[in-house]
């Protein structure tokens, strides 16, 4: 124990004094000082960058949603292609947004800044993702994501006149979507499918359910391959697609049993009720 | 592949490393280790050199460019070294590491470009449980009948004070740190306080102007 305690009781010499005295010890041409001045231009700069980063991938997440609830309608309107090219258009913009993103993190370690930006691009990933399904019926993949952003940015006059193979002028800028972002888009999709599976069925179209339940039990078992073997959150969105999975084989089950008797302008009603009277644990696979 | 168990079987030894030199150097807190803190610098100095070696182990477990992605990993434990690289210097010095001096005894780098490198934030955190760990010094001198050490510790840490007051800092885990600052700060006045109201306290040789 200390001979003498600590004492703050009493202390009539108070704050004010304390404080002219620490600050008379700082002197503001003392080293300590003069580098925590760098510290705070560097923290200030990673921050600016972060923040920039979280700007754009904002962006991306707004124009990659609506560009899923653009989609969506192809279900409800005689002509989808006119929806789907309005669709490539906005994964355009959002591309060029995602091109921004990849201009920051030139020269950097993305995994610094990841937590940033993995929102925005699961959701794009997510958007992509659909337009494909709905176009070829099938899972678009990683590398097939990762090829389409490929930036050509016209390289400013290099000062320190670098000798890279590139013409002049010209500098390939890539940005490459993490398997892990990648798989947690590809989960969330099942769900958007899923909502396209019972709002088809109410339009009268009693094939795409069909398709959709074998494509979503496909995707599914190759989640539950990687199970828990993956990053966390991989392991909770693999609860939810179980649920979507579930409700997609309830509707499925429904029109093979009772499709016939039902007027197709009540059959969405009965799956609504129907999954959603279900308790999400029953009927999992 | 999975980096992350050949890291964490570092990382294990790195942190019993830390700890073997956190144990030489709490000593100092002793009434009779004062005398030796020349001898306990000597020692931790010797012991971080098997924390090079391992470090330098560490750096071929996972590709240079993902350092940030396996960082949570050691983070923890390199805050502890950043601290105790500190500790030494100031044991010995009585001024503050700089990064370049942690970088060097830990046989890092400082920037990211050139390797595995001490980030800024990790430093900074290893000043501020430096600065705690001063606060403990002070009050345990004053035990050991030395009386001008806490002056000189007060002195000290204001000066870090004021220049952790210069940083913009966002609500993170170094923030959070930094807040316990301030009561280091007031542990380290009382001390002072309790010294020169009793006529305990001469001033520093460095004096301060008042």
């Amino acid at each position: 124990q200390p001979f003498l305690p600590p004492s703050g009781e009493g202390c009539p010499r108070k704050n004010a004094d304390a404080v002219q005295d620490r600050d008379a010890s700082a002197n503001p041409s003392s080293p300590i000082i003069a580098v925590f001045k760098v510290f705070q231009q560097e923290l200030d700069t990673k921050h600016d960058k972060y923040e920039r980063l979280v700007k754009i991938s904002r962006d991306v997440t707004i124009e990659s949603k609506r560009t899923i609830f653009l989609l969506h309608r192809v279900t409800s309107v005689p002509n989808a292609e006119d929806i789907l090219n309005e669709a490539d258009v906005k994964l355009d913009a959002v591309r060029q947004k995602i091109g921004l993103i990849a201009e920051e993190l030139r020269g950097e370690d993305i995994y610094q800044f990841h937590r940033a930006f993995t929102a925005g691009i699961q959701e794009y990933v997510e958007a992509v993702s659909f337009l494909h399904y709905i176009r070829h019926r099938s899972l678009i993949s990683l590398e097939e994501i990762n090829a389409r952003l490929v930036f050509m940015r016209t390289e400013k006059v290099d000062p320190k006149g670098s000798d890279e193979a590139l013409p002049l002028g010209a500098q390939v800028l890539t940005f490459h979507v993490t398997p892990s972002d990648y798989l947690l888009g590809v989960a969330d999709l099942t769900g958007e499918l899923m909502r396209m599976c019972i709002s088809s069925v109410g339009n009268g179209d009693i094939d795409t359910p069909f398709q959709l339940s074998q494509f979503l039990r496909q995707i599914h078992d190759g989640f539950s391959y990687i199970g828990n073997t993956g990053p966390y959150e991989v392991s909770k969105k693999l609860h939810t697609l179980r649920q979507s999975l579930g409700k997609v084989e309830d509707a499925c089950y429904a029109l093979r049993v009772r499709g016939s008797e039902i007027p197709k302008h009540m059959l969405a009603d009965v799956f609504s009720s129907r999954t959603t009277l279900l308790d999400p644990e029953e009927g999992v696979v | 592949h999975h980096f992350s168990p050949d890291i964490r079987k570092v990382v294990q030894i790195l942190e019993q490393n830390a700890r073997e030199i956190l144990t030489v150097l709490q000593s100092v807190h002793q009434p009779s280790g004062f005398k030796e803190i020349p001898s306990k610098c000597a020692r931790a100095r010797e012991l971080f050199c098997t924390v090079r070696t391992q470090l330098a182990d560490l750096k071929t477990k996972f590709p240079v460019e993902q350092y940030y992605r396996f960082h949570e990993h050691w983070r923890f434990v390199l805050q502890r070294l950043a601290f105790l690289s500190a500790f030494v210097v100031y044991l010995e010095s009585e001024t503050l590491v700089t990064r370049e001096e942690v970088a060097q005894i830990l046989g890092i780098e400082v920037v990211r470009e050139k390797g595995f490198h001490l980030d800024v934030e990790d430093y900074l955190a290893g000043v501020l449980i430096m600065a705690s760990e001063l606060s403990r010094l002070a009050v345990n001198s004053v035990t050991a009948g030395d009386y001008s050490r806490p002056l000189r510790i007060s002195n000290f840490i204001n000066e870090l004070d004021s220049g952790f007051r210069l940083l913009n800092l966002k609500n993170d885990p170094l923030r959070k740190r930094y807040d316990g600052l301030k009561y280091d700060v007031k542990k380290i006045e009382e001390v002072v306080y309790d010294l020169s109201i009793r006529g305990l306290a001469k001033e520093p040789e460095s004096g301060v102007d008042k």
